[in-house]
């Protein structure tokens, strides 16, 4: 449970219980988000949904200064076109999370599942452990807009695939039932790393050799100082809300995937015109 | 789910189009335990969000120790005469031991349902064919020559029941809750490329075989033309068909290990084989030349249900997860679940009758099957690498 990240606000907030299995029985999402703009238009801004199973679109298109605390697992596209809420999810959380999201933040204290963090545009997704495929495909940063996705554990193939901005950290940590948490063994990220990454930044925690794994647009660097200093207020607040020692952070190095180029498939379409 | 037959798409839904994917579930209890179908019920519902109500099914494993070794045949007729004429059929070719109709319940606003029957069968014998070879003949001729009628399962011990309908209407409508089972499959589809009939709906059912599927097959012609060379026909209209085929032919016939098959079925990319050590590559280069018109392009996710001699829950993605697939183990570790939603999983928690618990929810890799076998349990949890757990010799390495 990641309730201490909201203590300080907490008795600010006004707050409201929807339980969204009544009598044990789900409910489907646009009935469960039909109650959740009720809250709202009633002027609660802290709303906690209990029971939460699978239903999708949660918090679709939701604007201002609002908090979600889902206890379940939010269904597919968790937070889509969102701009602003906080949604806390004590959890897993299913595919597509964070899809087209402008602002906001979306905290998942469990595992991800696939293309977390679509085209996100801005705002923070924040994974404790693993996520799975393609994840962070084609976000995107313009001018204060720059999203940041980070996650405790592992992912797997296409990370990053045409990144367009925005900043992705993966820390290759394994998180155990009885809470303990240890270097993950697997390898932290799957194959075609970055493909078609054309701006924004891949930052990965491990030891191990990246190159084979890189795909086509990609390039691996050692993480230059500044680049660690830019990321490091974003890893403390990472290990402050999960409980994890930051301290144990540095304990392998970062390596950074970048992009060798603005326009990687340009030639392929326009060459003769650019 | 009001049809004037059961082989065309009905007006009312040739303009509904939502944009989604279809739902699989399916679980295995690896003592051999039996539910009523109520859980896989639950489990498939909870992804209504992934069905347009155009084809659901269900597969269950175990729901006839007392016939259990004779075929089991499930059959759809449009009328009487249809019947009449396969039952003729097979009392010429072989004995029927039981033939009975599926008991159904028709909801109020259909006035016409099919006509269900099933008939526990077994085939002349034969000195120059096996009995599961006449009974693949079997299928192949009453689905491809025969009017009216279909077959949609020939299992021995197993049943399919599917129809052109939601999830929850199709199980009702069969009453699915009634059947216990060690191992069920369901699947709620959204038709998107082909569509939405009644002999269309999964699971795909050869002998033992049963196939649900979510994505497209986009080898699909590849693949038949293969699978055509060998006596199979392809006569439902949809890329899944292909896969239980596949896996007949892989598994039953050319008696390849499952690990293996999967590997046929979806294999390594190339520049991920030459990074393998050398044996694995002469393996992996071999399945892939002489399976190269088996192989499955195309985004799928399957759960396949396989009983020759050991019931076996198979798992399988493309190679680049284009669709989800979720595992779970029991708390006590005898059952396993597939579903395509973590959804179904969290719906059996939060049921305040027998509240389920899950020991680990994990998500498989891309390409890499999980093979959970009736008393032996998990054998692949989908994490290992190829070759990983299994004996392999090879010349020339």
């Amino acid at each position: 449970m990641i309730e201490n990240l909201v203590l300080s606000e907490l008795e600010k907030r006004k707050a409201i219980e929807i339980d969204a299995a009544p009598d044990g029985i789900p409910l489907i999402y646009q009935d469960l988000n039909e109650s959740i703009h009720e809250a709202i238009r009633e002027g609660y801004d802290r709303i906690v949904l209990n029971n939460v199973c699978g239903q999708r679109f949660i918090a679709a298109s939701l604007q201002g200064d609002l908090e979600l605390i889902i206890n379940g697992l939010p269904g597919n596209d968790l937070g889509i076109f969102m701009d602003g809420p906080k949604i806390i999810v004590n959890g897993n959380c299913e595919d597509h999370a964070g899809n087209t999201m402008n602002d906001g933040a979306i905290m998942v204290d469990g595992d991800g599942g696939d293309v977390i963090g679509l085209s996100a545009r801005g705002g923070k997704i924040y994974v404790k452990a693993d996520v799975g495929y393609r994840v962070g495909i084609h976000i995107k940063e313009y001018e204060n807009k720059y999203p940041v996705l980070i996650f405790g554990g592992i992912a797997r193939d296409f990370l990053g695939e045409y990144m367009a901005g925005g900043l992705i950290i993966a820390l290759g940590l394994k998180f155990l039932p009885d809470g303990s948490i240890i270097e993950n063994e697997q390898s932290i990220c799957g194959g075609e790393l970055g493909t078609g990454i054309h701006r924004g930044k891949i930052i990965l925690r491990t030891e191990e050799d990246l190159e084979p794994k890189l795909g086509v647009g990609a390039k691996l660097f050692e993480i230059a100082p500044n680049t660690r200093k830019e990321i490091e207020p974003f890893l403390r607040e990472f290990c402050e809300i999960f409980n994890i020692p930051y301290e144990m952070i540095g304990k392998k190095p970062f390596k950074v995937i970048k992009p060798i180029s603005k326009r990687p498939f340009g030639g392929n379409y326009c060459g003769q015109i650019v | 789910m009001y049809w004037k037959n059961y082989t065309i798409l009905p007006e009312q839904f040739r303009n509904e189009r939502v944009f989604d994917g279809c739902g699989i579930s399916g679980y295995i209890n690896i003592d051999g335990k039996r539910d009523y179908g109520t859980k896989v019920i639950d489990m498939l519902c909870i992804l209504h969000d992934r069905e347009n109500g155009l084809g659901a099914g269900f597969a269950g494993y175990g729901i006839y120790p007392d016939y259990k070794d004779y075929y089991a045949l499930h059959f759809l007729f449009d009328n009487d005469p249809s019947k009449e004429k396969v039952l003729k059929h097979l009392e010429e070719t072989g004995y029927i031991i039981q033939s009975e109709a599926i008991p159904t319940k028709t909801p109020s606003n259909v006035d016409h349902p099919p006509i269900t029957w099933r008939v526990f069968y077994e085939p002349k014998e034969a000195k120059s064919i096996s009995t599961d070879d006449q009974i693949v003949n079997l299928v192949m001729q009453v689905n491809e020559r025969f009017d009216g009628a279909f077959i949609m399962s020939s299992g021995k011990n197993m049943g399919v029941f599917k129809g052109n309908g939601w999830s929850h209407e199709i199980a009702n409508y069969y009453k699915i809750a009634d059947y216990k089972a060690y191992m069920w499959l369901a699947h709620s589809r959204f038709p998107t490329n082909t569509p939405g009939w009644w002999g269309g709906a999964h699971p795909f059912n050869l002998l033992g075989t049963s196939v649900v599927h979510n994505g497209e097959i986009t080898s699909y012609g590849t693949n038949m033309r293969y699978l055509e060379s060998f006596g199979y026909k392809c006569t439902l209209f949809t890329d899944t068909e292909v896969i239980a085929y596949l896996f007949d032919l892989l598994v039953r016939k050319h008696k390849m290990p499952i690990p293996i098959a999967s590997l046929a079925l979806a294999p390594p990319l190339f520049d991920e084989i030459y990074r393998m050590e050398k044996k694995h590559q002469i393996a992996l280069k071999n399945i892939r030349a002489t399976y190269r018109s088996a192989m499955l392009n195309g985004p799928f996710s399957v759960v396949v249900g396989y009983n020759d001699t050991i019931p076996t829950m198979i798992g399988l993605s493309d190679r680049k997860k284009l669709r989800p697939l979720v595992a779970a183990i029991s708390e006590d570790e005898n059952t396993i679940y597939l579903s395509s939603e973590e959804a179904s999983f969290k719906r059996l928690m939060i049921d305040d009758i027998s509240s389920y618990k899950f020991r680990e929810i994990w998500h498989p890799k891309s390409g890499t099957a999980i093979i959970a076998r009736l008393g032996d349990g998990l054998l692949r949890n989908g994490l290992e690498k190829p070759f990983e757990k299994l004996k392999l010799s090879v010349i020339g390495a």
